[in-house]
């Protein structure tokens, strides 16, 4: 806890949890003076609407990974076939015995494949053995630690299962048990002997989902930042034992299975019986992402195009991680409810048919503000021009003709968003389904043809129904891209200037939370008071040194 | 006629010894006379090295349990440190001489506890004074230790005043063992790489069942003369049988029509044609394991090409990304007064000095990647890419996930003042498969290519 750092101008600390109140949560969100918005409402909305996404996106990833987990569920099951059953292959009699590794190709995405790796080891846990471990490189400088955590993770999990027996002397720290393989294989064999005596009720149980003997399931999730040396005294000490200890290995790659030869010298690769396994590639799990969140009608909030254009290209051009777009998604969601009153409409029809007979006038007057409804008022007579800027009721009344009318014609918006999706992704799909289309036109004949000529027309009128067009766009679709890049973006020079030009924007900031930290009774008018004051305590007695500092680092940055 | 004869042990043990270690019975007489009687002192210490694979464990194994001599067998990559190594072999001191599973916890922390509760276990064992072996596999795994666990060992006879000896086996030879401060030189013994007869006669010992013994040797005849110019390590030899017999009897097996009589076992000729160019496609992936065993006990038909681990080098790459790694390889390879020539619109000429003339010959990419700095990286980045790229946080992080995935390599410490330096570690061949994905010609900018 140490403000003394040569590199660094910024430290945070957090408070303790004790002091944290769970009130405080909706209290930023809640500003006093627009309660006639709906404020409460708009988050009770956007929270159930961001738990049904969240779960349909967690639905889909375990779709996506089930072709990659059975496959290596099937590569486990024949992993050990001599502690199944006695086999006497001509190959196993030469003593041969190389561990079963998997060698996972996760792709460079590096921040999805801890959600891949849990569903994993979840699943594994249910169906073949309990006694699975997970393994970062960075908790295994050396093979002591490297023991000492595998350890560590193969039995509490076998503690959390066998809770009420009392015979396993818990093991408190590491340093009652010796952390090396012989401790290991003593502690496998008691356990698998354990399950074995049990009463027979509860073996068919265990037996149903487990074998007499698991093999015990040892994942590396960053393959590529282990260091050669533990990794090769990790495999040559298995191996020496691997009759006693039915061990599968599993690498988690992220370029390419080459890496296994360039950290492994020949010597101890030719001591594992490597299988590759592919996982889907991650264009193809977000084209999905985008299928199943964006291009459907089952959930009322919309993405404009520019928003998801920006959302895409973040995508494509830096990261490729999947877990970063659901996380803009979600901004875009959290940013949509929140600065947009109307907001409070953007739900199912039913609901939302019962909210329009709710609103307030101001909500109202932020109807009638709407470009989109000024251009349908403009288009009706003046008569009824007149009653809808006037009179509330009349509005809603109208209100709820052009919420139908929206719900009707959602479908056609996937076509348009498909096929701007289709020029953004893969030129290669694109023009495969043109020429798709080309092979219908030509194959078919006579009514046929004029069938699909009929469509395209189709098609291209439902093009003049762009979404800008429709009445009362702003309330289900999110355009604000300008916003979502500077959330996104981070743009750490202009953070830096901002810092230097207007310190006190940043200050601020630091004296609210720390006020928030300490006195969660603050009251809202006192606490501007306070805050002047710490606010000018800070600038006073802490500036001088640390513009110094912004400036030495400005200086870094602008170099580069 | 038996070549090992000792008066100490039963010949029909030294039979059966014999026939469980071909080609080596040389070495294991050597080692018989050592020993000696049972009751014998031998000498303290005895350093066996040689090549991977020329059979050091196993013949030591062997001898050991074939003429059941009281001995331990620790492995000093399993038990790394010296805690673990002395409790080990303290351990199994216990169990030596009565065989039973009967083991107490022991806690030993120095040479000095080890000393002493070893004299304690020896004297509860009923040895009669039989020599006791340690046997230490991975040896110089011990220099990594504590400076004193190596002099010890060496040592151990005298230290403990009791009939033990330490054997050592490792595959680096001695003076990369000698402390500086001086020891007790071990007894040193040399195992020969096996010749290519010993290979032959140690290969043919191990047939299937069904198969007869002249076959396989036939088999392993022509195996070796594929295999024995580019591999002569018994375990991959052993691997590669294994891996190929199923394809060099599919004939038998199969018995084909078009042959004028079915093959069987004396059709060498046949079959050598039919698994020649087999073994020829195997010489490319030798050594890099590239098939599991699973998967080649379901394949008769194997194509080595197409189903290898190095088939499947395409990684895919995020624009950016791909970008910063060529501008990364373009700052490792290209010379710094160049990147003004190659990366400004208008550079004007650049004189050849002598100084460019004389080392006009000495390729940098025969000399490897050079380290860079940062601000260098992006300065060819923004010059390289054709649209603008704004200077956001993302590009930092990138290079850092291009760092994490061994694309990149960060150079000397994490230093603050001077900024962070990389170094790319791609091959010319991985750049271009990436520079061609996003139309970008490396070769043009690349100095040694000018």
């Amino acid at each position: 806890m140490t403000t003394c750092s040569v590199s660094k101008g910024c430290f945070v600390f957090k408070p303790s949890t004790k002091k944290r109140r769970l009130s405080e949560k909706t209290a930023n969100f809640r500003s006093p003076n627009h309660d006639s918005e709906d404020t409460e409402l708009r988050f009770v909305t956007c929270q159930s609407l961001w738990s049904q996404i969240k779960s349909e996106t967690e639905q889909i990833q375990e779709d996506l990974n089930k072709q990659l987990i059975d496959n290596l569920m099937s590569f486990l099951s024949r992993s050990h076939p001599d502690f199944q059953e006695k086999t006497t292959e001509w190959t196993c009699g030469m003593k041969f015995r190389e561990i079963p590794t998997a060698a996972l190709v996760l792709g460079v995405n590096v921040t999805d494949h801890d959600l891949t790796f849990r569903g994993l080891s979840d699943v594994l846990q249910d169906n073949i053995t309990p006694y699975v471990a997970l393994l970062d490189a960075k908790d295994c400088p050396g093979i002591k630690n490297l023991m000492q955590k595998l350890m560590g993770q193969l039995m509490n999990c076998d503690i959390e299962v066998d809770s009420l027996e009392d015979e396993d002397c818990v093991q408190v720290s590491q340093n009652r048990i010796r952390c090396s393989m012989p401790s290991l294989i003593s502690w496998y064999e008691s356990v698998t002997k354990k399950t074995d005596s049990e009463t027979p009720s509860k073996k068919r149980n265990s037996s149903s989902r487990h074998w007499q003997s698991p093999p015990v399931v040892v994942i590396f999730k960053d393959m590529e930042s282990f260091t050669t040396k533990v990794l090769q005294d990790f495999i040559v000490i298995s191996s020496q034992h691997i009759h006693e200890l039915p061990l599968v290995l599993i690498f988690g790659i992220a370029t390419s299975p080459m890496i296994i030869h360039r950290l492994l010298p020949h010597s101890v690769s030719s001591l594992l019986c490597i299988e590759l396994f592919q996982s889907l590639s991650c264009k193809e799990h977000l084209s999905t992402i985008i299928d199943k969140l964006i291009l459907t009608s089952r959930f009322p909030f919309k993405l404009g195009e520019k928003v998801l254009r920006v959302l895409i290209n973040i995508f494509l051009y830096h990261d490729f991680s999947v877990q970063n777009f659901i996380k803009g998604f979600q901004l875009c969601i959290l940013e949509h409810f929140y600065s947009e009153p109307l907001s409070v409409l953007c739900c199912h029809q039913g609901d939302a048919k019962k909210r329009v007979y709710s609103l307030s006038h101001d909500q109202c007057e932020n109807i009638r503000k709407l470009p989109s409804f000024r251009r349908y008022v403009e288009k009706q007579e003046s008569g009824k021009q007149i009653e809808l800027l006037t009179n509330d009721s009349f509005l809603k009344i109208r209100e709820l003709h052009c919420a139908c009318l929206e719900n009707q014609v959602w479908e056609t918006e996937e076509y348009e968003s498909s096929l701007q999706l289709a020029r953004m992704l893969n030129k290669t799909d694109l023009v495969t389904m043109l020429q798709q289309c080309v092979e219908i036109l030509m194959s078919s004949s006579g009514k046929e043809f004029d069938k699909t000529v009929e469509k395209l027309k189709e098609f291209l009128t439902q093009f003049q129904n762009l979404e800008d067009n429709r009445t009362l766009h702003e309330i289900v679709y999110f355009n604000a891209a300008t916003v979502l890049r500077g959330h996104l973006n981070a743009a750490p020079r202009t953070a830096l200037h901002t810092a230097l030009n207007n310190p006190h924007w940043y200050l601020k900031a630091f004296s609210t939370v720390v006020m928030a930290a300490e006195e969660p009774n603050g009251d809202a008018a006192s606490s501007d008071e306070v805050d002047d004051t710490i606010q000018s305590w800070t600038l006073q007695s802490v500036l001088p040194s640390w513009k110094e500092l912004i400036i030495e680092s400005g200086t870094n940055v602008s170099n580069s | 006629m038996p070549n090992l004869a000792h008066p100490a042990y039963p010949s029909a043990e030294l039979l059966h010894l014999e026939s469980l270690v071909p080609c080596r019975e040389s070495q294991v007489s050597m080692l018989l006379s050592i020993f000696g009687e049972r009751q014998h002192f031998s000498f303290p210490s005895i350093f066996i090295y040689g090549h991977t694979s020329s059979g050091k464990t196993y013949v030591m194994q062997t001898l050991l349990t074939t003429l059941q001599l009281p001995h331990v067998f620790v492995n000093c990559v399993e038990h790394f440190t010296s805690r673990l190594l002395l409790e080990e072999i303290l351990i199994q001191l216990q169990s030596c001489s009565s065989g039973t599973e009967q083991t107490s916890p022991v806690h030993c922390d120095t040479l000095n506890d080890f000393v002493r509760l070893f004299k304690q276990t020896l004297a509860s064992q009923e040895l009669q004074d039989q020599t006791v072996y340690i046997v230490l596999d991975r040896a110089e795994q011990l220099r990594e230790m504590e400076a004193n666990i190596l002099p010890a060992f060496l040592r151990l006879q005298e230290l403990t005043d009791r009939n033990v000896t330490v054997i050592l086996l490792s595959e680096i030879v001695w003076e990369l063992f000698r402390p500086s401060i001086g020891c007790f030189e071990p007894f040193t013994m040399y195992f020969p790489d096996y010749s290519i007869g010993h290979l032959q006669k140690i290969l043919s010992q191990n047939h299937p069942p069904e198969y007869s013994a002249d076959f396989y040797a036939a088999y392993i005849n022509i195996l070796l003369g594929v295999f024995y110019m580019v591999c002569r390590d018994l375990k991959e030899l052993r691997h590669l049988a294994a891996l190929n017999f199923s394809k060099y009897c599919e004939p038998v097996v199969r018995g084909e029509e078009f042959w004028l009589a079915a093959a069987n076992e004396r059709d060498t000729r046949k079959l050598w044609k039919n698994i020649e160019p087999h073994l020829k496609k195997a010489m490319q992936t030798v050594y890099l394991r590239e098939i599991s065993r699973s998967k080649q006990s379901s394949y008769i038909n194997i194509s080595y090409v197409r189903m290898g681990l190095s088939a499947h080098t395409h990684m895919e790459l995020p624009y950016y990304s791909k970008f910063l790694l060529i501008a990364a390889y373009l700052a490792s390879y290209n010379p710094v007064r160049t990147d003004k020539r190659f990366f400004l619109k208008h550079h004007g000429k650049i004189r050849k000095t002598n100084f460019m003339k004389k080392h006009e010959k000495t390729s940098n990419h025969l000399l490897g990647p050079k380290p860079f700095p940062l601000d260098r990286l992006l300065a060819i980045l923004y010059s390289i890419v054709d649209n603008r790229v704004a200077p956001t946080a993302n590009i930092f992080s990138q290079i850092t996930s291009l760092v994490t995935l061994q694309l990149l390599s960060m150079v000397g410490q994490n230093d603050q003042l001077d900024g962070p330096r990389y170094k790319c570690t791609v091959s010319l061949d991985f750049i271009r498969a990436i520079a061609r994905t996003v139309n970008f010609d490396i070769i043009k900018y690349l100095y040694d290519f000018l």
